[in-house]
């Protein structure tokens, strides 16, 4: 948001209209917002500190941060439990979904069941309404991924490990409509991605490199010894660790491949017959499989390293190696600085961030503290232009505080229009970081008629997904606390002017989600 | 680097016209008129697979289950073998009823051995290189694409990109260049006031400029295609996907866009990519309907004026995989279309397919680069002198190739 700072108690003093446009719509809230004026302002800086690491301040969240300072704050993010309690009514959501009920393996295994039975089918009517429900529950899992994560992008108080998961999910990108990812990538966002994602870079590496959905996306379950499938193993060192153009070469990318070949998925019940030697090397884990028959052993020229063919060690060397090459952490903070910072950050940044990488070995929540400490962060101008995930999260947060959603499709629906889909992106690289993606004339133009989609009403957030379910009592409250004691000092005197101009609150909201302040 | 060259006038570019008569061609209307159309390929497309280099034993014995069929060799199933485009070279049947009839018709040449001196074999690192069309050693600028700075010495330039996202190819134009997804075009929901009061809020700020020029196109876009109705048309089915995109640009572009640009997906062939048959034929099958579909919505006299490119960052290697799919190769094959080119054969260096032919020995090589190609088109096109060319593309001699 916008750096204008007034501290005179007559600016920030919500004005007569302000007070009839809140008793109208909800009277309920009048008390609250009547109590307002009275209460502490936030420290801008705090109120900027919480738009670039979390998915937008809430008043709780500015409540915490002035409490506690910005220092304890940060160690509280960085260092959280390994689970967030959220609040009742969004765990309950999580609590219902057939994905939270049954493990991966479970789904997948139903998945293909239904599939060899759709195969069976012989009479054409049948097998068609068959194969779409069929499509319908592949596709609920996918959409039931999403709904959580949106859940817990909204409601945990562990803000930063959300970023980061998105961060994350988006660098070690799986496209769900591959195949059979959908009942997998639930998981996948959980398991492999958000409880590595504040952790150690060298355990989130191999976490993907376990996870089926992985290696079902980028192929590497086809990939064996004399049928040698590249996919994966270049863009582990092109996208997920040293990066494109340092200094790996094409007989690396191959050498990579043969050390990949037999790692793989499985879902049958027991190993392949094969030899009581190859056996001992055989791996399973869930439907994760290193199968040694299917394993190159001769040795392998990686990187200036020779690396002797012996079965899965030889991944584990490579991804050690991977890891630790000094391209790697300056690969991986870069991508962290301009994901936060700004679209070309500076070197003294990504240096820092890099040293410190190197100096945990790969310590994430230490690469995030070397960056939200250094001068470089507070100073770093102009403010980054939200991309369309950030500025809807943002906006329903403060739209609706604490008050819970029940209905993440009106949300997704957008992110799809904006094509910012979460699991959506077809490529391996991720959605682009860089603002200028996303603030195109076009995409304004389609983000101003989102900002009166969520201004104008509940747009379906508070209509629960079931049949007959109908609206519960919703507005978006935009004019409300947070606005008062931290953001309305922020706003551009152009933007004041303009919201002043506003003849309802929808149209007040829509042009507040709509202002350059409120877009970045 | 300088990539933002003035503006010529009407008449400078007007002065240039007396030297576009090439192989024997001349335009029918003024060149500023010309339309370009870029159409990319993410993913790399499987080049050698969809112009089939029939006359090579070579491709039969690097492709057992993938090769598609000599013509003529599947006796009463022509949809499962390679359609004749001459003694050696053959089109993916999966074409045969889209663009097969615009090569019949002269208006489609290939251009085989196509592609980049970029050697990352990265899908992404290449896409960049050519959208930027920068040297490739040497720092990249990436807020200067090349049709962003063709753009800017054209005049009477209305660029456009058909994409969701603003393209690198199109990114720092002097001023900005619109962008619009055409799947997601609703009817606008803001009034007049409430776009002013927004359009006010912007007024001294940097996106300033895109905010009015996304309320303009946003207002454009609707209009045109509320008024294309193309299903009515013809009483046929309502085109679907990537058609039904075409034929929205060729509304646009006929209504006045003269330099769009377009991307398709989903061409990276790792796996099971099928034959005549299966994935990679169903995705040609749209991608033809597409540009046929295209020709035909904008209509001939305007299609007389167009161009159309189809490019993809590299072609894939030329033995398959142990997948019955390929990988990241090197030379692809760069289509042309529009209605008065030079088509109907295939068009640049060539060279006989063979092992010894082979780059790294793995893949096509590149003999014609794509800036030379673009270059010379821009010429021919635009009526652009070379000091012109320059700002496009540095250091780069235009290929005179007689496409247009």
């Amino acid at each position: 948001m916008g750096r204008l700072r007034t501290s005179s108690l007559k600016a920030t003093t919500p004005t007569r209209t302000d007070f009839l446009w809140a008793l109208a719509i909800i009277p309920s809230l009048a008390g609250a917002i009547q109590a307002e004026p009275a209460a502490r302002n936030y420290d801008p800086a705090n109120i900027s500190l919480l738009d670039r690491l979390t998915f937008g301040p809430t008043i709780e969240d500015a409540e915490r941060l002035q409490t506690a300072g910005a220092k304890r704050w940060l160690d509280a993010q960085l260092h959280p439990m390994p689970e967030d309690s959220l609040p009742a009514t969004a765990q309950a959501q999580i609590d219902a979904m057939p994905i939270s009920q049954k493990p991966m393996t479970e789904l997948v295994a139903n998945m293909t069941a239904m599939s060899k039975a759709l195969n069976q089918i012989t009479d054409p009517d049948l097998k068609k309404a068959a194969g779409q429900a069929y499509q319908q529950t592949m596709n609920d899992f996918a959409k039931q991924a999403a709904s959580r994560q949106i859940l817990r992008d909204l409601y945990s108080p562990t803000q930063i490990r959300e970023r980061m998961t998105w961060f994350w999910f988006n660098h070690f990108n799986v496209h769900q409509s591959k195949a059979d990812i959908r009942p997998m990538v639930a998981d996948y966002e959980d398991k492999a991605i958000r409880s590595h994602a504040l952790g150690r870079f060298r355990d989130l590496l191999a976490a993907t490199l376990r996870h089926p959905a992985m290696l079902r996306y980028l192929d590497n379950a086809q990939n064996a010894a004399g049928h040698l499938n590249e996919n994966y193993a270049r863009e582990i060192m092109e996208l997920h660790t040293m990066g494109v153009g340092s200094g790996y070469t094409q007989h690396d990318v191959e050498e990579l491949a043969r050390i990949l070949t037999g790692v793989g998925i499985s879902a049958a019940p027991e190993g392949p017959n094969s030899s009581p030697e190859l056996a001992k090397q055989f791996i399973r884990d869930g439907l994760f499989e290193f199968n040694p028959a299917r394993h190159d052993y001769g040795d392998k020229d990686f990187l200036g390293h020779t690396i002797k063919g012996r079965g899965f060690a030889e991944v584990d060397e490579a991804l050690d190696i991977l890891a630790r090459h000094p391209a790697t952490a300056h690969h991986v903070a870069r991508r962290i600085a301009i994901y936060f910072v700004a679209d070309v950050p500076p070197n003294s940044l990504v240096d820092r961030m890099a040293d410190a990488f190197q100096r945990s070995d790969g310590d994430i929540a230490s690469v995030l503290r070397a960056m939200a400490e250094a001068p470089e962060f507070a100073a770093a101008q102009p403010v980054k232009f939200k991309d369309p995930f950030r500025y809807v999260l943002s906006a329903i947060r403060l739209a609706y505080d604490e008050k819970v959603i029940l209905n993440t499709a009106p949300i997704q629906g957008w992110l799809s229009r904006m094509a910012e889909g979460l699991y959506n992106h077809q490529t391996p690289d991720g959605y682009p970081l860089a603002s200028d993606a996303w603030s195109g004339p076009g995409q304004l133009a389609l983000r101003f008629e989102i900002a009166r989609q969520i201004g104008s009403g509940p747009a379906g957030l508070f209509k629960p997904d079931e049949p007959g379910a109908t609206d519960r009592p919703a507005f978006p409250q935009m004019q409300n606390a947070l606005y008062f004691v931290g953001l309305r000092q922020r706003l551009k005197p152009n933007t004041l002017a303009t919201l002043d101009q506003a003849v309802s609150p929808q149209e007040w909201n829509t042009l507040l989600l709509s202002s350059p302040d409120f877009m970045r | 680097m300088d990539c933002y060259p003035t503006r010529r006038t009407l008449i400078q570019t007007l002065a240039a016209l007396g030297s576009m008569t090439t192989a024997g061609r001349v335009w029918a209307a003024p060149k500023t008129d010309a339309r370009l159309l870029v159409v990319f390929l993410r993913g790399a497309y499987d080049a050698a697979n969809v112009v089939i280099p029939i006359g090579s034993d070579f491709y039969y014995h690097s492709r057992p289950t993938l090769a598609i069929p000599r013509p003529g060799s599947n006796a009463g199933k022509p949809g499962l073998e390679a359609v004749s485009l001459d003694s050696n070279w053959g089109l993916h049947p999966a074409l045969r009823d889209s663009v097969l009839p615009l090569w019949q018709h002269k208006q489609l040449a290939f251009i085989p051995f196509a592609g980049t001196d970029d050697l990352t074999r990265s899908h992404f690192e290449t896409q960049d290189t050519i959208e930027l069309g920068q040297p490739i050693s040497g720092t990249r600028n990436f807020q200067s694409g090349f049709m962003a700075r063709l753009s800017g010495i054209l005049t009477r330039s209305r660029p456009i990109a058909f994409t969701d996202q603003l393209p690198l190819i199109f990114r720092g134009g002097d001023a900005p260049i619109p962008n619009l997804g055409l799947n997601s075009v609703g009817k606008p929901a803001l009034d007049e006031r409430q776009v002013g009061l927004i359009t006010q809020m912007y007024k001294d700020d940097a996106l300033a400029a895109s905010v009015t020029e996304g309320f303009h196109i946003r207002d454009e876009v609707y209009q045109s295609i509320s008024r294309e109705n193309l299903a009515a048309n013809r009483g046929a089915v309502s085109p679907k996907g990537f058609e039904l995109s075409a034929r929205r640009i060729a509304l646009l572009m006929k209504g006045g866009y003269n330099l769009g640009f377009v991307d398709v997906g989903g061409w990276d062939t790792h796996v099971n990519q099928g034959a005549a048959a299966g994935y990679l034929a169903d995705r040609l099958s749209e991608l033809g309907r597409g540009l046929a579909g295209f020709a035909d919505e904008i209509g001939p006299e305007a299609w007389r004026d167009t161009v159309v490119v189809v490019i993809s960052e590299f072609g894939r290697t030329f033995h398959e995989n142990g997948d019955k799919g390929t990988d990241h190769g090197h030379g692809s094959v760069y289509w042309v279309l529009g209605g008065s080119i030079n088509g109907g054969h295939l068009i640049g260096e060539q060279i006989k397919v063979e092992q010894r032919a082979l780059f790294q020995n793995r893949d096509f090589p590149v003999l014609t680069d794509y800036r030379g190609l673009f270059g010379g088109l821009f010429k021919s096109m635009f009526g652009l002198d070379s000091g012109l060319l320059q700002k496009v593309f540095p250091a780069v001699t235009p290929l005179d190739l007689a496409i247009v």
